[in-house]
């Protein structure tokens, strides 16, 4: 009883937390400086923008010799990045940016966080918007001279962004 | 050798002074602060890394030269994303924010205070055994279900993580992310962040080796590996998940009507013969020889393994060698009289639910042939007349 009564003070004492002195706030400053979440709904997106016009020029120095000159891909290990699309329910299925991601917010968090690969990073927010639309006019989503914006990225349609289902299993009925 | 000559040397320069050391003659090894195999033993992770993206790829764990259900640490799988970071663990933390009471950011020996639970699970990708799938298995356990391993992991129960940021009452996923060069993040659903997550530090009792996300990486038993984010240094409680690329682009699977499932966490109940597997030779012709294999199920304990030598004519149930633990591999044995004839050896899985293993058509029938994850067929070798053991 003494035992647990002296836990209750120290929990009081410490605040709400279950562990009394482990671990210690973080400060907004901190959280703010950490979190990188960008979440399909736009949440999270840093305040910037970018154009069509802008990513196709970095697109160039900073993509192309990878996902190659129209985001077609090389070889088998750089993905494409246009292309598939009414491929999904096929024999031979192509997932791409245009044919498979079902948001456009996921494209800029890989970019941001991800890319180009040997500098994830490095680029700044509106280099990120830039190269984001750029990306998705070469799959026909974005029109030529559009720009994007922390406020309009989230609203772009992507065409499978209803091609997503729960999981239903156990799904495989095996016959003994 | 050269523990050898510096061990030589030492019992030299004792020798000079003292007249009563005594060096054996068959001494090949001194005693080491850190323990190496024997010489001789040679079984190697299978490594498979991108040449265009150095640190793209996978490793492959030697499944069919394994005893028992352990894992060693240089012999666990890996499958990076971005290559494997060089982390101070004096620096490293894990911040928890968003949906909670107060933000928190705990340093690794923050963590070591925390009540910590230790418990043999397996870690599996969820990739592991597409090759068997699309034809390409290659020829040993190895090629076909390396994507497995199973090891002792000690942490702190999430739960308790959480707790000590007080979680609000809207609080429905946790992104956890990791400190790769990409910064890999995957949404994980609340209910398994209280059920029996960890955030682990050590593996078979040391720390986490590096390709296993030293110093700190979350463990989601039964979940597929990706999800297992290593290098963990953030946790985000949100309300919902942020379809993050991970989660979206790769590790869903896409079915024959064009509709993809999502967050397919759960590794189904799977099992493969590792003694006498793919690439390995009964020696001696005709008799007795013990058949030996692995089974698993993300949904709990192994309930049954059975083994037919008939080419699935008919089916015996193997013995389970206990402790049979929950989502962790669970070694088979059964004893086989083998006739010396050309056969057919396989293995299937029922776990605690009542689920079956299937067969590669019944999976193809239930999911058609696009997926890339969560296949589990049933795995069967031919064992030749010479004794040589093959793929069907």
């Amino acid at each position: 009883m003494f035992r647990i009564v002296l836990f209750v003070m120290v929990t009081a004492a410490f605040g709400q937390t279950k562990f009394p002195g482990v671990g210690k706030a973080a400060s907004a400053e901190r959280v703010k400086a950490a979190d990188k979440t960008v979440m399909a709904d736009g949440r999270g997106l840093p305040v910037g923008k970018g154009s069509v016009e802008a990513g196709r020029a970095l697109y160039k120095t900073k993509c192309a010799e990878c996902h190659n000159e129209a985001g077609e891909g090389r070889d088998k290990q750089w993905p494409a990045l246009v292309g598939g699309t009414g491929t999904l329910a096929s024999k031979a299925p192509k997932k791409t940016v245009g044919s498979y991601w079902p948001y456009a917010t996921t494209l800029w968090d890989t970019i941001g966080r991800a890319m180009p690969y040997d500098q994830p990073g490095t680029l700044t927010a509106d280099e990120v918007y830039s190269i984001t639309a750029f990306v998705l006019h070469l799959n026909g989503i974005v029109a030529a001279g559009q720009e994007l914006d922390e406020k309009t990225l989230a609203k772009v349609k992507m065409p499978n962004r209803d091609g997503f289902v729960a999981d239903v299993r156990a799904d495989v009925k095996a016959k003994r | 050798m050269a523990d050898r000559r510096a061990f030589l040397g030492l019992a030299a320069a004792l020798a000079a002074c003292t007249k009563s050391t005594k060096v054996p003659s068959a001494v090949e090894q001194s005693m080491t602060p850190y323990g190496e195999r024997a010489a001789t033993e040679t079984i190697a992770r299978a490594v498979g890394e991108s040449t265009a993206s150095l640190g793209v790829g996978s490793s492959r764990t030697p499944l069919q030269h394994l005893h028992g259900v352990i894992t060693p640490s240089s012999l666990h799988f890996e499958r990076h994303h971005a290559g494997v970071p060089k982390i101070d663990p004096a620096k490293h933390t894990l911040l928890v924010h968003g949906l909670v009471e107060q933000p928190i950011e705990f340093s690794m020996d923050d963590l070591k205070r925390l009540p910590a639970a230790t418990r043999v699970h397996f870690v599996e990708c969820s990739g592991n055994g597409r090759g068997e799938f699309m034809g390409t298995a290659g020829a040993t356990a190895q090629d076909s279900h390396g994507l497995l391993s199973c090891a002792e992991w000690t942490g702190v129960p999430l739960k308790h993580v959480l707790a000590q940021a007080g979680l609000k009452p809207e609080a429905k996923w946790v992104i956890a992310e990791g400190a790769d060069a990409c910064r890999m993040a995957r949404s994980i659903p609340m209910e398994k962040c209280l059920d029996d997550a960890l955030v682990v530090y050590a593996q078979n009792g040391e720390a986490l080796r590096p390709g296993q996300g030293y110093p700190l990486r979350l463990l989601l038993p039964g979940f597929e590996g990706n999800t297992n984010v290593k290098w963990l240094d953030r946790l985000h409680v949100t309300e919902a998940p942020a379809q993050s690329n991970q989660e979206t682009a790769h590790y869903t699977d896409l079915m024959p009507d064009g509709k993809a499932r999502q967050f397919t966490f759960l590794q189904d109940a799977n099992s493969v013969i590792t003694r006498p597997s793919g690439g390995q030779k009964v020696s001696g012709g005709a008799g007795f020889v013990e058949i030996s294999g692995i089974a698993w199920s993300g949904s709990g304990k192994v309930k049954r393994v059975e083994v037919s030598m008939d080419g699935g004519k008919t089916w015996d149930d193997a013995v389970l060698e206990e402790p049979v633990l929950p989502k962790a591999l669970t070694r088979f044995r059964i004893p086989w009289v083998w006739d010396g004839k050309e056969t057919v050896i396989q293995s299937r899985c029922t776990d605690e639910t009542g689920y079956l293993q299937p067969t590669r058509d019944e999976i193809v029938e239930a999911r058609g042939m696009a997926f890339n994850y969560h296949y589990h067929g049933v795995k069967a070798w031919v064992v030749k007349a010479d004794g040589s053991v093959t793929n069907v």
